[in-house]
């Protein structure tokens, strides 16, 4: 039997900065709390399809799991967690700027 | 040390405006990501978890003030005011912005240095004994083979797409601090019957699956030296696997078809070149080897030293542990820690490596070395100046008393930085740094080498570390495995894998119940870690380990 399709957004990282995005119904934003949940199989495939397509913005675009319990979509795995959080040994990244795109 | 030619300036200047030109193709869209990536990865640059990384050769670990001034600069002006200085002898930038590259490689080309082979299929940089040139056991300074080595390889047009990385490793000691049996190549400076030459080991690493290098050669002569180099890579390229990565380094190559087989080989080849090396390669290290010429050593009286030993336990402290014989009398080579308690291994900020580039100026003939221990040494400093040395190194905080100690540890960038990585590996460093720190043991405890890996690749070399730590992803949970009773030493050996690993919260307690096991168990304050290991073996350790195992036991 098929895996159930569970909530996803499309990540990636940005051509120039190089840091972690995540792509809006609109455009891409730097907060994963801002991210377009994708919870329909087929949509998310289309969606990763139009990050892809966008190869003067982003790099290596992908669907990474997510929990939307709380509302807001929360990474899965620690590695997510890392990429949306920033490096551990500094405030860097992530928790200097979360400005958008 | 060597100095650029009016050739290798050209080179690198036409080599960095080809990169840049590159990278704006890159940002207009002329070139998309698949065909960048080769291109980027050939300059050095990465791609990581939160940024782009760039990855700047050291080679054989020498630097000037000069230089060090210059790293310290692009850390300013293009990262987050540091840099972080690696296992290959390598400094890494972990945040530029793509556009900057090309200012950051003009900026390195300012005071000869690159990023050319720091990453690819090719022959990357040449790494060697971190005292060359200084320590009191050396035969002969392994850096003029090491620059031979790296021009002869540097865009070799053969040698540009390989079946996987390719690394050499030299020494010109008996006793090996550049873990050369842990290499694709390994070369050991010899002298036999008055010749000079090389025992050749090749086929060691650590990765996946872990090896320690075979001989080759027990002694080449030093004039054959590029020729069989160029025999070995050259059937290796041929040889090495191409359908399986994990099966492509050279390691695996001498491992199918034997070392008897691969060396066959070798010497088919060696035979058949070896007249196209006319000599022109001995005439270009003679020269080479005059711009490793030693410095002007001074004669003066140590009484400085000497008073400050007897009268300040803080300075003898860091002096028992930091200092290292030097071969010319009333010298010393001084090791500065890059592992203060609870900081990022191998880091050190803008203001730091300013510090040291002005201490190797005023003390230290202007030399500069980065060791693949992550630390920096400055190889030649008169004993009499180490006083106000040490004074300008606490103030900078860089006069850590650790160097071989349980805080010295080797930790790759592991998860904070690394898209390869399965796990982090500094914070544990700098937990088990502070623990021990805590206990007040860490002199107690003696010579312990503790190396951390953050993913299977082994970058960290955890497999030669007296205590090695492994960080692994289990059912998406970061997990630690331990091995013990590795050496990356000329004695080198594979650790043994002690059991099941230890999450995030178990892996500090098990380090210190593996070490309070030893201090229990040793014959003697003076029997390292090591030697107990070997005398007793893993079984008590892991007795230590898993105590739950023993109960069940019982």
């Amino acid at each position: 039997m098929p895996k159930a399709f569970t909530p996803k957004v499309v990540t990636a990282n940005h051509l120039l900065k190089g840091d972690v995005i995540y792509q809006t119904a609109t455009g891409w934003t730097r907060d994963l709390a801002e991210a377009e949940v994708l919870t329909d199989e087929a949509d998310a495939d289309l969606r990763l399809i139009d990050a892809a397509q966008q190869v003067s913005l982003v790099v290596g675009a992908y669907l990474a799991d997510v929990d939307t319990a709380g509302g807001v979509p929360k990474p899965t795995h620690f590695r997510e967690d890392f990429r949306a959080r920033g490096p551990s040994n500094y405030a860097h990244g992530k928790q200097e700027d979360l400005s958008n795109v | 040390m060597y100095k650029y030619t009016d050739f290798d300036a050209a080179f690198i200047k036409e080599r960095n405006a080809q990169f840049r030109s590159q990278v704006e193709r890159r940002i207009d869209g002329s070139l998309t990501e698949d065909e960048f990536k080769p291109l980027r990865l050939m300059n050095g640059l990465y791609l990581q978890l939160h940024a782009y990384m760039l990855r700047v050769a050291i080679p054989y670990g020498t630097l000037n003030g000069r230089q060090m001034d210059k790293l310290a600069d692009i850390a300013d002006r293009w990262d987050k005011g540091y840099g972080h200085f690696t296992t290959r002898q390598n400094i890494q930038f972990n945040w530029p912005e793509l556009r900057d590259i090309p200012d950051m490689l003009d900026a390195l080309a300012e005071v000869q240095m690159h990023a050319i082979q720091t990453s690819g299929n090719t022959i990357r940089n040449v790494t060697a004994d971190h005292f060359a040139g200084a320590a009191a056991d050396e035969i002969a300074d392994p850096r003029p083979v090491a620059e031979l080595i790296r021009q002869w390889s540097t865009d070799h047009p053969e040698f540009q797409f390989l079946p996987r990385k390719f690394k050499v490793a030299v020494t010109g000691s008996p006793n090996d601090r550049a873990v050369t049996k842990a290499h694709d190549i390994g070369l050991r400076m010899l002298e036999r019957d008055g010749v000079a030459g090389f025992e050749v080991i090749v086929g060691g690493g650590l990765g996946r699956t872990p090896m320690i290098g075979k001989v080759l050669r027990d002694f080449l002569p030093r004039e054959d030296l590029l020729p069989y180099l160029e025999a070995i890579v050259s059937v290796y390229n041929l040889l090495g696997r191409r359908d399986n990565k994990y099966k492509a380094r050279i390691k695996i190559t001498v491992h199918e078809n034997g070392i008897d087989d691969f060396r066959a080989r070798v010497e088919e080849r060696f035979a058949l070149i070896r007249p196209q090396f006319g000599g022109i390669d001995q005439q270009l290290l003679a020269g080479i080897e005059a711009d490793f010429a030693a410095p002007d050593f001074k004669t003066k009286p140590v009484a400085d030293f000497e008073a400050a030993y007897t009268n300040d336990p803080v300075f003898r402290s860091w002096a028992d542990t930091n200092l290292t014989d030097h071969r010319a009398p009333g010298y010393a080579i001084v090791s500065i820690s890059l592992k203060a308690h609870a900081a990022t291994p191998g880091d050190a900020t803008s203001a730091q490596m300013r510090v040291m580039a002005d201490l190797a100026r005023d003390y230290g003939h202007d030399e500069l070395r980065i060791s693949h221990e992550q630390n920096v040494i400055l190889p030649h400093v008169h004993k009499s100046d180490l006083p106000a040395l040490h004074a300008r190194l606490k103030e900078a905080q860089l006069a850590t008393a650790n160097i071989g100690l349980i805080s010295d540890i080797i930790a790759c960038p592991g998860m904070d930085y690394c898209a390869l990585a399965t796990a982090r590996s500094i914070p544990i460093a700098q937990e088990i740094a502070t623990r021990f720190d805590d206990l007040k043991l860490e002199h107690d405890i003696g010579p312990l080498k503790i190396k951390i890996s953050g993913c299977i690749n082994a970058c960290g070399h955890h497999h030669v570390g007296h205590i090695g730590i492994l960080g692994l992803d289990r059912a998406g949970v970061e997990n630690y495995q331990i091995t013990l009773g590795g050496d990356g030493s000329e004695d080198a050996t594979i650790g043994e894998r002690a059991g099941p690993g230890f999450s995030a919260d178990e892996i500090i307690p098990a380090v210190e119940r593996i070490v309070m096991a030893y201090l229990e168990l040793r014959d003697a304050p003076e029997e390292t870690f090591l030697e107990t290991y070997r005398r007793i073996g893993l079984a008590p350790f892991k007795a230590a380990l898993y105590p739950e195992v023993q109960a069940d036991a019982a």
